[in-house]
């Protein structure tokens, strides 16, 4: 049987590859999700109303959300709709943060 | 006033009340038990607060809590805060022609009339919705709201609130200011449209339409003397002109493609066009989806220049002499202001004031600017000249900062 041993430089990229792993086993920080919360309330409710009831964006309420899957609005919110004024986010928010906002306003988290 | 004195003075001895409070009224014919009840009124109001002007006060929106600071911008302080406004994620603000009263617009279609000087909530209706701004008649008389949600603008009694016209659209509406002549201007954001309504019989509204002005205008200016309107356009480079002198000429194009060649980058946050920053016959704009101010020659409307800058561009606005312009930006470059030297072209200042710069207000004369500082819960207030700071007002998620000043000026 042939002995299975990681070269020196492997377990280095197998521990960078456990450090880049690890937050995401471990959600979004408590710190980032206050974080998201505000920009969700004061950010996205510029244009989606800041009691979410919509404004030259969509409503965002968690009754208007229902229909839709968590993907979708995920790929809206990192894509953006061409057409019109909803912009992509991509490069200020990671998707997992994308997917944890759609959470918060399908579960009305941002009310708590 | 030199006639009424004259008419008086030909008047019976018995009709003259001239003391003691003369030197208020002048020699207005005044029958003796009014004039006690107006003495009386006189001697009750010195023993409360103290007469005030209301031209050196203003409003600061805070958005999150419905709320509203009074403040005064001659010594810098808070006098009050307003509360009851409703959702103000969106909020603008006109002023009465006497400067005493304040017509908040709200997010959620609430329209309130506030009482500078009481400080209370004197009126309020939800005319709508969902809305986006208003606008005072020429007169004073008529207060308009532009609304996303039923589509149209709502028209009211600045008095009562009462309805006067209800003027319906299949689309959003934006840009609504006031124009001379008791007219509205206003575009319609979902159908490419901009419409002048001439309120001049407040019950047959006289509308004239303009069709296919560019896509998606999502804002709109006119120039302080009333005559041109200018609506921005999102979904095209460009922008649409109107000469109100010459409506019979229509709509026409200005700045188009201004950034051609360039790749466009995510609006994070619209741009607004309030006011009008003109300086030494050039117009200063915010470039949509690009990190740019776009100088104009107002003579031809041409573009002449356009000054890199460190964001997206939300306001531009001139210091009232014109000689400096000064920028805020989209999130998240937002904790950043920029002023460009009106003569040179230059960036001249940057300032970090702090995250979620949203709005910046002159004192009417320019000696000091406003801004709101919404992530710190503050009110900065700069010396234009230094560009330092020279005070700073705690407020709740400050966001639009509005001086009385306003009320003369065609347009705010």
């Amino acid at each position: 049987m042939k002995s299975f041993r990681l070269k020196p430089e492997g377990t280095l990229l197998l521990f960078i590859l456990l450090l880049l792993a690890a937050p995401v086993e471990a959600g979004i920080a408590p710190a980032r999700q206050v974080e998201l919360l505000y920009f969700l309330k004061h950010d996205c409710g510029s244009c989606h109303g800041l009691t979410r009831s919509g404004g030259l964006g969509s409503p965002l309420l968690p009754e208007t959300m229902a229909a839709r899957s968590d993907d979708d609005l995920t790929e809206i919110i990192m894509e953006g709709l061409p057409g019109t004024p909803m912009p992509p986010w991509k490069e200020l928010l990671s998707e997992e943060e994308a997917r944890w906002l759609v959470r918060a306003i399908k579960e009305n988290k941002w009310k708590k | 006033m030199e006639k009424i004195r004259n008419q008086v003075g030909t008047l019976p001895l018995r009709h003259r009340v001239r003391a003691p409070l003369g030197w208020l009224f002048g020699s207005l014919e005044v029958k003796p038990g009014l004039a006690v009840l107006a003495f009386l009124f006189v001697v009750s109001a010195c023993s409360g607060t103290p007469l005030r002007g209301t031209g050196d006060l203003g409003l600061i929106i805070e958005r999150a809590d419905s709320s509203a600071l009074i403040v005064d911008s001659s010594n810098r302080q808070r006098l009050a805060r307003v509360q009851g406004l409703g959702d103000l994620s969106h909020a603008s603000v006109v002023f009465s022609r006497d400067q005493r009263y304040a017509y908040v617009f709200g997010r959620d279609g609430g329209l309130s009339k506030v009482d500078m000087l009481k400080a209370t909530v004197v009126a309020r209706v939800i005319q709508a919705g969902n809305a986006i701004g208003g606008a005072i008649s020429q007169d004073g008389s008529l207060v308009a709201v532009s609304n996303y949600e039923p589509g149209g603008v709502r028209i009211f009694d600045s008095g009562t609130l009462k309805l006067v016209a209800d003027l319906p659209t299949d689309s959003k509406v934006i840009g609504l200011v006031d124009a001379p002549g008791q007219l509205f201007v206003f575009a319609l954001y979902d159908s490419d449209e901009i419409w002048v309504a001439d309120m001049s019989d407040p019950e047959e509204p006289a509308i004239t339409k303009f069709t296919d002005i560019g896509h998606q205008p999502y804002d709109g200016l006119i120039t302080p003397d009333g005559r041109t309107y200018i609506s921005g356009l999102f979904g095209e480079d460009g922008m649409a002109m109107l000469d109100l002198w010459h409506l019979e000429k229509g709509v026409t194009r200005i700045l188009d493609h201004y950034g051609r060649g360039e790749e466009k980058l995510p609006v994070y946050k619209m741009p607004h066009l309030e006011g009008w920053a003109v300086a030494g016959g050039y117009a200063f704009m915010p470039a949509v989806g690009h990190h740019e101010v776009l100088v104009v020659d107002i003579a031809t409307w041409k573009q002449v220049a356009s000054i890199p800058v460190h964001g997206q561009p939300v306001f531009v606005m001139a210091r009232p002499d014109g000689r400096q312009v000064w920028v805020n930006f989209a999130v998240p470059r937002n904790d950043t202001v920029q002023v460009i030297d009106a003569e040179t072209l230059k960036l001249v200042k940057t300032l970090t004031p702090g995250k979620g710069v949203l709005h910046m207000e002159f004192t009417p004369r320019g000696e000091e600017v406003w801004l709101s500082v919404r992530d710190l819960d503050v009110v900065k207030v700069y010396d234009t000249k230094t560009a330092e700071v020279i005070k700073e007002l705690p407020a709740l998620k400050p966001s639009g900062i509005f001086f009385t000043a306003r009320a003369h000026k065609t347009g705010l």
